[in-house]
């Protein structure tokens, strides 16, 4: 599991460009799939279990997003630098000093024109990537082309560090409840999402074109645990959060019911999540057609949007276990 | 005319916070019944009431959309028996120090009177002091120890206004979430008078839930119900202490007809038309950009609703004071009645754009 | 020499001195409807005023394609009327406040004259001159006598001009958009099915964009637009490299902006067309900002579609200035776009 959870991580896929990713994704779940296609966004489309229900069947949506926040350029100035803009929500105090790595494997690093005092925070207008070009028809990038963070994974033991944990740890969830979801009487379809990070744009497609009876989607959250975090009550290893509400989006009631009962009957621990910024898949997969009941299951994670997001592995083995548990029997709201 | 007040006092004292509307629903559901055909639950939780018309079919429909949901509270996390909250749909903070709340007490089932309070300045951080509190910094108090608080509730929990209906001097009445249970009143005396009309289209009076968050039932009901015409009711700003501008009416002169860019322009003037024969008292609102109501959303439902929006003249909006007219709801409703009633089976075609 | 006939001046003049401030359409909808009626096989008007054209192809395995241009333009609507021929008014669309001082307006249909004025110098004290001058100050006047009332929308008075290589005229954001639609709907190629939406209300939030694509559900889409081009010398000297686009450079391709990650595969058709048939065009910055687009790639299973703006200067304002090349190559490059549009171009999955 740490193996392929370093693969997804350390593959490079900002929004809109989802296709390196979707083929990692695709190797993996090919086999265990009962059917799989890619839409019109680059949603990477699942199903496991039959594909027309009988009547207790329901059609579930389990949506994990496998782009991730990143830079795009926007104009290579005379002497080879790269100026550009965020894709996602990318801080500028995340970015200095710090290395991407372009879609098309070019490596560069970010720096910042002279601030005026040196404590000063960056702005991203004022940054420019150096790929080591001498001019502007010598640099390899051009105007339009993509990067991410460039920081290899590393396991710590319980805790397991990446860029681009969100969300691929999400995928992961997916990607081994699949693997563990040996028979199921609903006919559930794991969307790997597109376009998350600018607003949540494959899960609203690709939920509209399945129409699913019900959803959840599985993404990080934040976290409370670390000096001078307040009143956020959810912490590493105590286990994946059950949403009751986000920056965006209110839980079903129903949803939440079932999740929580579904925890306490396995024995799974879990944590309640109230997230004040922020939203998943889910607020888009609620709101298509005429309305989907939708929940999210969190796997907590420090420093979110950093080069270096944590999550607590066994959080991502129970989050495994509760998906498992939710898909593997009918399901009655 | 038949007497709105005490079922639009019971929607004042139930919760019905976003999402969690079901306690309010149960009461308008209840009321409905007797005056529709059939009523039936969205896959979100709206409620959706059909009163069938007398037209040939395929019978076309109007959908009517009044938000049940109110603005709330919610529980985040608890500290020595105290209680952090974020908002549900939008509160000024500098409203709620000293307000009376219930919390809807997961872990025990109960309901917990409690009351927002305010920490001493030294408890704040220096930069807060005795200046505005900011809901980081409120908390909610429940009287009990904080042991029975932390077997009794659970982070995620729902707190709701306890302010109770009251009426005041010259037929207003003032409570929490009259925005927008004073419009499902005024569906509610639309539906009785129908039932002395005969109509001939097809009638679905819709209480949308979410509309405090995301408008999420406005879509998903258009978009199911797919109806030929929308109407959304909702409150608007009502003249009064700090509130002057030209975004507001008076109390009381009756309910506002708007125009703007999410109205279509053929149903404003038949509306106004209506009002004018009818000698209903009327005011017109104009909106530059956007109603922020349902209307938003039913209008960009599917392949495009025309979609008329009516307001109920409030004061006071998003405190647990609210203030309206019930003349205002009494002429609304039947302004509604007669506009359904007057939709001869072709109406659809003459909804045109007259450039 | 540019191709631009007389003919597309006049319309191009007609279209930018009509007025239709979001949500009021009317006067411009007018004037497409009876442009397009003669060229299209079927017209109508849909429920928020949307002009919806058809236009099918006659060769095998065509491809549904969606083309968007928004009629709208920002202006102001009247809220309240003071007496005295003044009225308070409102902002429809993204104007800044700065550039309204000083500037005549045409009210309403009947388009009365009235202006928008300011403090006398005289009366201000150097303290408030540091300041903007605040919306909630100014008044539309149309004289004393003026008949104008709440709801009446309003735009600036500026009239269409051509000078030299240029036009200048108010909403050329989006008219010219519009004109290229009408003279692709003319030229349609046989090997495609065109679906065209003249859209309403994009600068409020593309409402009509998004229920006219739920309407076509097209296999593809390209929203034309006009983009700002702040191409403009840096005060402290040096290499502007926040100039969105550049007058003069071509047809302006999007890769990412606020509302929409084009797509890839269109992006790169778009620029292979461009150099194959050697119609100048440049790719628009990545950044914020938008077009239709952003509604239309999210519709029902989502949409690939792309966004191509003409450049112009002073978008938003009373006169904008565009350059007539920039409007003839960004026809060229579609049109040409159009012809070579085979079911193959979608086959892939997104890169």
């Amino acid at each position: 599991m740490k193996q392929l959870l370093q693969k997804l991580t350390e593959t490079f896929s900002p929004s809109g460009y989802e296709a390196a990713i979707r083929e990692v994704i695709r190797a993996e779940v090919e086999p265990l799939a009962d059917e799989i296609r890619v839409d019109a966004l680059g949603n990477l489309i699942v199903r496991k279990g039959p594909s027309t229900g009988s009547e207790q069947a329901k059609k579930i949506m389990v949506a994990a997003h496998m782009d991730e926040i990143g830079l795009i350029a926007s104009h290579i100035d005379e002497n080879g630098f790269i100026r550009f803009t965020t894709i996602g929500g990318v801080y500028p105090q995340m970015l200095m000093g710090a290395r991407v790595r372009f879609y098309n494997g070019i490596p560069g690093i970010l720096y910042t024109e002279p601030l005026d005092a040196p404590t000063d925070t960056p702005s991203i207008e004022k940054m420019f990537i150096d790929v080591g070009a001498k001019s502007r028809a010598d640099c390899p990038i051009k105007i339009g082309e993509v990067a991410a963070f460039e920081r290899p994974f590393l396991d710590l033991g319980d805790r397991l560090v990446a860029k681009s944990m969100d969300d691929r740890i999400g995928c992961l969830v997916a990607i081994e409840a699949l693997r563990a979801l040996k028979s199921t009487p609903n006919e559930v379809y794991f969307v790997f999402t597109t376009q998350e990070e600018v607003g949540t744009r494959g899960a609203e497609t690709s939920a509209f074109g399945l129409d699913p009876d019900l959803g959840f989607s599985l993404d990080v959250t934040g976290w409370g645990d670390t000096p001078g975090r307040k009143h956020f009550d959810i912490a590493l290893g105590k286990g994946p959060a059950i949403k009751i509400k986000d920056g965006g989006m209110l839980s079903d009631p129903r949803i939440i019911q079932w999740m929580v009962k579904t925890a306490e009957a396995n024995g799974i621990p879990y944590q309640r999540e109230v997230l004040l910024g922020g939203t998943t898949d889910a607020r888009a997969m609620q709101l298509v057609r005429a309305g989907v009941p939708v929940g999210c299951i969190s796997i907590p994670c420090r420093y979110v949007h950093s080069p270096s997001e944590m999550v607590d592995y066994n959080d991502v083995q129970n989050a495994v276990k509760l998906t498992v548990a939710l898909l593997e029997n009918s399901v009655e709201l | 005319m038949p007497e709105i007040t005490p079922f639009l006092k019971s929607l004042l004292s139930v919760a019905g916070i976003s999402s969690y509307e079901t306690p309010v629903t149960q009461l308008i559901e209840k009321k409905w019944r007797p005056l529709v055909d059939e009523t039936r639950l969205s896959r979100i939780g709206s409620l959706e009431a059909l009163k069938r018309g007398s037209g040939p079919e395929p019978r076309p429909s109007i959908m009517v959309a009044t938000h049940m949901d109110a603005i709330g509270m919610m529980v985040t996390s608890i500290a020595d028996g105290f209680l952090h909250f974020t908002q549900v749909g939008g509160i000024d903070p500098r409203i709620l120090p000293g307000t009376p709340v219930i919390v809807h007490a997961s872990a025990s089932g109960e309901e917990l009177p409690g009351i927002v309070v305010m920490p001493p300045a030294r408890a704040l951080p220096a930069s807060v002091g005795d200046g505005v509190l900011g809901l980081e910094h409120l908390l909610i108090d429940v009287g009990l120890l904080p042991e029975e608080v932390a077997a009794k509730v659970r982070t995620g929990d729902l707190v709701s206004f306890a302010t109770e209906p009251k009426e005041l001097a010259g037929e207003v009445i003032s409570g929490h979430t009259l925005d927008n249970r004073a419009s499902v009143a005024v569906l509610t005396v639309a539906l009785e008078e129908l039932q002395n009309k005969s109509h001939a289209w097809d009638v679905w009076a819709v209480a949308t839930v979410q509309e405090e968050v995301s408008l999420g039932g406005a879509f998903t009901s258009a978009f199911g119900l797919r109806p030929q015409i929308a109407v959304a009711i909702d409150v608007t700003f009502a003249k009064g202490p700090g509130a002057n501008d030209w975004q507001t009416v008076p109390l009381g002169k009756g309910p506002t007809l708007t125009m703007g860019p999410n109205i279509h322009p053929y149903l404003f003037k038949k509306f106004e038309e209506l009002a004018k024969n009818l000698e209903i008292p009327y005011q017109t609102e104009v909106t530059p950009r956007h109603t922020g109501t349902d209307g938003y959303a039913t209008q960009v439902a599917a392949e495009g609703i025309p979609t008329m929006v009516i307001g109920i003249p409030l004061r006071y909006m998003h405190t647990p004071v609210e203030l309206v007219a019930l003349k205002d709801i009494q002429r609304a409703g039947r302004l509604l009645a007669e506009f359904i009633a007057s939709l001869e089976p072709d109406f659809v075609e003459k909804i045109v754009w007259e450039d | 020499m540019p191709n631009i006939t007389e003919k597309q001046f006049e319309l191009l003049e007609k279209l930018c001195n009509a007025s239709a401030v979001s949500g009021d359409e009317g006067e411009v909808r007018k004037i497409i409807l009876e442009e397009v009626k003669p060229h299209a096989d079927t017209v109508k008007v849909d429920a928020l005023g949307n002009v919806l054209v058809t236009k099918n192809g006659s060769g095998e395995k065509r491809v549904k394609v969606m083309l968007d241009c928004h009629m709208d333009e920002v202006g102001f609507m009247l809220v309240s009327d003071e007496g005295d021929g003044l009225y308070r008014f409102e902002l429809v669309g993204g104007i800044d406040v700065r550039q309204l001082p000083g500037k005549q307006v045409l009210v309403g249909k009947d388009k009365i004259p009235g202006v928008i004025g300011a403090r006398p110098i005289h009366l201000t004290t150097t303290e408030e001159r540091r300041k903007k001058i605040p919306l909630d100050s100014l008044r539309i006047d149309i004289g004393p006598a003026g008949k104008a009332k709440p709801g009446d929308r309003a735009t600036f008075a500026t009239r269409f001009k051509r000078v030299g290589p240029s036009i200048m005229a108010k909403a050329i954001d989006n008219r010219l958009g519009c004109v290229i639609l009408i003279d692709l709907l003319k030229t349609a190629p046989a090997n495609v099915d065109l679906c065209l939406s003249f859209s309403v209300q994009e600068e409020i939030g593309l409402r009509g964009a998004k229920v006219a694509a739920f309407h076509f559900a097209p296999d593809m889409a390209i929203a034309i637009d006009a983009t700002p081009a702040n191409d403009l010398p840096l005060h402290e000297g040096g290499e502007n490299t926040f100039y969105n686009t550049k007058l003069g450079g071509g047809p302006a391709i999007y890769t990412f902006d606020a509302g929409t990650l084009n797509d890839p595969r269109l992006i790169r058709f778009l620029a292979q067309t461009g150099d194959e048939a050697k119609i100048p065009y440049q790719f628009r910055q990545p950044g914020g900002g938008g077009t239709d687009a952003g509604a239309i790639h999210r519709s029902r299973s989502g949409v690939p579609t792309v966004s191509v703006s003409v450049p112009h200067r002073y978008t938003h304002s009373a006169i904008s200035l565009a350059r007539v090349d920039d409007w003839d190559n960004t026809l060229a490059l579609i049109s040409a776009a159009l012809k070579r549009i085979t079911p193959e171009l979608l086959q892939t999955d997104r890169p």
